[in-house]
């Protein structure tokens, strides 16, 4: 018996919520085979980001220098955008290879299955969070090897949370316009979407000595708390208080733009 | 009809066909949005956003006198748009022979080099789009052009001539993989070739080993051939080595696109 068939036989005979748990646990296992299948998929996604860091690194460490700056380390400032840029290209990714199977007619297949939307949505979801560790974790290492400090682990803890949860809102993104355009023609607004989002923010320099009109969006950015939670352990001490606000950010985001997805998703399926 | 006459009519065909593959170039761009955002949309969200946040870093020690760090920024995006449009010129190539249509271009009774001229004609089109979308940003949001519409002119100009160059590149790496995909996994690489430059920052202002690197990155004479034309005035130094380079990056992409469409046309 083949494994989607015996897949199939052993969803039939469970409780709904492990058929949909086992369901969505074999779209992240689809999604981990095109890493193992496919290596060279999953350079673009580490090497981005990679070279945003270095590049960033050398060309605006300087900037350390300007008063009001709140760490001599331009590696452990830039390190957390890094991280979250990574997440950004890994779950807008996400969105690109699911307008791939629609246009492969593979979503077609899915959506006459038993599984509910949601679980679709889930498994491409949590793929892409889980997904978005590899980026992550390289530019960290390297961002340690140039001397980042160790941001502590509760801080490491919180950064790779953020992390995670980032690729999620991006995957969702993604997901929507994918679902929306039915057309890997959307990725450049997929990218830039995420792009805008993690860079209008705190990127570049802490938020006193960003220019007016960015200062402004920053402060209503979401994105924002998300990049101070994951930068606290790299600057400073981590505080509930500086993490508690990243959370509600993140529900926020996840709430508005999941619901987006699924509700585009069950457009698709009529 | 006498021979030069012949001469003449044969130069005047290969222009139309270069004026038209060129036009199929841009049309095509503009058509395809994974083509056009990395030319107009990224480099601009990016210039947005480095000026909004970087801003800060015409105070530090050393930075050159400019009016602003947008007006600093400038040449800067219209390199990495300029840059971009040469991969992306590659990339279409590429797609155009993983589709068939170069042999059908390579079956017609027109020079070969046409084919290819047409390509860099298109990209030295989005080349002089992209120089004149930057200036247009600039002057909008209040960066003055110190070296006047002389300093404006050569400034488009270098770009444009800077386009047709790194499309030379881009064609001779599609012609020799015949690959969409291995183009396109040059993009990273364009990145690193700016940011190892002084495009984006005052080359004494950078980090080692970055600040090394950007003296000796040849990127880094074209950023300045067209930076000073917009924060000081005309430079006759700047402007040479601008050119110089310029020429010497032309002279390598079509060397390498003659041998690549040597290569091309021997192996199908």
């Amino acid at each position: 018996m083949s494994a989607g068939a015996e897949l199939r036989a052993a969803t039939l005979e469970l409780p709904a919520w492990r058929a949909n748990l086992a369901t969505i646990g074999a779209l992240m296992a689809r999604a981990k085979n095109e890493i193992v299948r496919v290596p060279g998929a999953a350079i673009p996604g580490v090497l981005a980001p990679t070279i945003f860091f270095l590049g960033l690194n050398g060309v605006f460490g300087a900037l350390t220098q300007l008063q009001g700056f709140e760490t001599g380390s331009y590696e452990a400032f830039i390190v957390p955008i890094s991280m979250l840029q990574g997440a950004g290209f890994t779950g807008a990714a996400a969105g690109v290879n699911l307008a791939r199977d629609i246009e492969r007619g593979w979503l077609d297949r899915l959506l006459v299955s038993p599984a509910p939307r949601w679980v679709l949505l889930a498994g491409t979801v949590l793929a892409a969070s889980a997904r978005a560790l590899i980026p992550a974790t390289a530019v960290l290492a390297i961002a340690l090897l140039l001397g980042a400090g160790f941001p502590g682990v509760d801080g490491l803890v919180i950064a790779l949370a953020m992390v995670a949860a980032m690729a999620a809102v991006a995957a969702c993104w993604g997901s929507a316009l994918a679902l929306r355009f039915k057309s890997q023609s959307a990725s450049p607004l997929m990218q830039s979407g995420m792009m805008a989002l993690v860079l209008l923010t705190p990127a570049y320099a802490p938020l006193a000595l960003l220019q007016g009109w960015l200062q402004e969006i920053a402060r209503i950015n979401p994105a924002t708390q998300v990049v101070e939670a994951a930068r606290q352990g790299f600057v400073g001490s981590v505080t509930w208080a500086d993490t508690w606000p990243a959370l509600l950010a993140l529900a926020g985001m996840l709430a508005l733009l999941g619901a987006w997805a699924l509700r585009e998703m069950r457009r698709t399926a009529r | 009809m006498s021979a030069s006459g012949r001469r003449g009519a044969t130069l005047r065909t290969n222009a139309r066909v270069v004026r038209a593959l060129g036009m199929r170039s841009v049309r095509q761009t503009f058509r395809r949005p994974q083509l056009i955002a990395p030319i107009v949309i990224f480099p601009t969200l990016l210039l947005a956003i480095q000026v909004g946040g970087a801003g800060g870093a015409v105070n530090l020690p050393g930075f050159p006198p400019v009016q602003s760090f947008l007006q600093f920024m400038l040449a800067g995006a219209m390199m990495q748009s300029m840059m971009l449009a040469g991969n992306s010129g590659g990339i279409a190539l590429a797609v155009d022979l993983e589709m068939g249509f170069t042999d059908r271009l390579f079956s017609a009774p027109i020079p070969r080099f046409a084919i290819v001229l047409g390509r860099l004609a298109g990209t030295a089109a989005l080349g002089l789009f992209s120089a004149l979308w930057f200036l247009a940003i600039g002057l909008i949001f209040g960066a003055d052009i110190e070296g006047g519409v002389a300093g404006a002119a050569l400034a488009v100009a270098l770009v444009t001539a800077a386009a047709l160059a790194v499309g030379g590149i881009g064609a001779a790496i599609a012609l020799r993989t015949g690959s969409a995909s291995v183009v396109q996994g040059l993009f990273p690489l364009v990145l690193v070739v700016l940011f190892l430059s002084s495009a984006f920052f005052p080359e004494a202002l950078m980090i080692e080993p970055a600040q090394t690197i950007a003296h000796y990155n040849p990127l880094s004479l074209v950023v300045e051939g067209v930076r000073e034309p917009i924060i000081s005035g005309i430079d006759a130094s700047a402007t040479i080595g601008a050119v110089l380079t310029i020429i010497g990056l032309l002279a390598l992409g079509l060397v390498l696109s003659a041998g690549a469409l040597r290569h091309r046309l021997r192996v199908g």
